[in-house]
């Protein structure tokens, strides 16, 4: 029986806090609001909606720039909207990919609905299936620390990890106010950043 | 003497240097399909749904490379949502869609998506360009990479079910 004592910003702040050149990118809700406020940065791209893109985003970046870390950070119902990306993901598994979902069990967004993931689904066995060999689920800080400790590593395949976290509500007025919401201009920075122009 | 319109859309890709080809198979994108996974130089992407190919767009251009998604009529709805990535962060985007339920089409289960997908890229800013005939191929792809990769539009072609021949059923060798 994992507990979910984990607090997602204690994780998110631990995933970032070595970071160097990783590039990052969110999914909508929590993941995007936390990320921002725990660690801006000129690599990193925030969704504020399509659903279920984060994964497949991550791809297609670290497809592009195969000498840098691309690490998702998302939610566990953002994660199972873009559960059919795992397999593509997998098909082509890069090895500077790293996908990390923050599982709470619940929508957060939307008013904590429960989500599949708290009772029936299991996100890590699903990501298995689809063929990303390197799928675990991580329950203590020790986890987490492993999964620091080599998140800016290039690997010869993807990784994917859910971190069980605690279904903890934040009141985030401020931290929603802060985070950049102009797509286009998130996009050129990300690109300026990577020196790949801005058009 | 006819024109072989897949190797002539795979120049023109070729020619702007797109890096990543995703895809949902069709019958009709089978030569161009195999023409990319054959190269080298570019990513040739198997997705499970459509939508995918429009994120995955979004983060390659994110990096720098240039990319196009091949994809059914059928599976234009599937990537609405998904068009929002466009949109909102202005991302150039290119798609070609092989077209069902408009011309002989044996399946009347095509029809309904075949004849809105117009109106679903368009309801969702993407602009439509269509091909009907071989010989419009290389002057239509030459001014839709133009309007996408220096531009930085969204544009869909629609490769019509006149152009592609409607499906028939081949026995299996």
């Amino acid at each position: 029986m994992p507990d979910q004592t984990l607090d997602r910003l204690d994780v998110v702040a631990e995933l970032l806090k070595d970071r160097g050149d990783a590039l990052v990118v969110t999914g909508l809700g929590s993941s995007t609001y936390d990320v921002s406020a725990l660690g801006d940065n000129h690599r990193n791209f925030y969704l504020w909606g399509a659903m279920g893109g984060a994964a497949a985003i991550g791809l297609g970046l670290a497809l592009a720039q195969p000498e840098t870390p691309v690490i998702v950070i998302t939610g566990d119902g953002e994660m199972l909207m873009g559960a059919g990306s795992l397999a593509t993901i997998a098909k082509q598994s890069p090895g500077n990919l790293k996908i990390v979902v923050l599982d709470n069990g619940h929508y957060g967004e939307t008013g904590m609905q429960e989500a599949h993931t708290n009772t029936v689904t299991d996100l890590t066995m699903m990501a298995k299936g689809a063929g990303i060999k390197q799928s675990i689920t991580i329950t203590d800080h020790a986890g987490v620390q492993q999964l620091v400790d080599g998140i800016t590593r290039i690997e010869n395949a993807s990784t994917f990890a859910v971190i069980k976290v605690s279904a903890k509500s934040y009141f985030r007025a401020e931290t929603v106010a802060k985070t950049i919401k102009d797509g286009a201009y998130n996009r050129a920075r990300v690109r300026v950043a990577l020196g790949v122009g801005i058009e | 003497m006819s024109i072989d319109w897949p190797e002539t859309i795979y120049q023109k890709l070729k020619d702007v240097g797109v890096a990543q080809v995703s895809y949902v198979p069709d019958a009709g994108h089978t030569k161009l399909i195999n023409a990319v996974i054959a190269d080298p130089e570019i990513h040739s992407v198997s997705l499970t749904s459509e939508e995918e190919g429009v994120a995955l767009t979004t983060g390659a251009w994110l990096g720098g490379d240039k990319s196009v998604l091949l994809m059914q009529s059928s599976g234009v709805g599937n990537c609405v949502n998904m068009l929002s990535l466009i949109k909102s962060c202005k991302i150039p985007f290119l798609t070609l869609v092989t077209m069902r339920g408009e011309w002989g089409e044996f399946n009347p289960w095509q029809v309904p998506m075949g004849s809105t997908t117009q109106t679903s890229f368009e309801m969702m800013g993407v602009h439509v360009m269509r091909i009907n005939d071989p010989s419009e191929v290389s002057e239509v792809l030459a001014a839709a990479t133009r309007m996408v990769f220096e531009g930085g539009s969204s544009v869909a072609i629609l490769l019509s079910q006149k152009l592609i021949g409607a499906k028939v059923f081949e026995e299996a060798k």
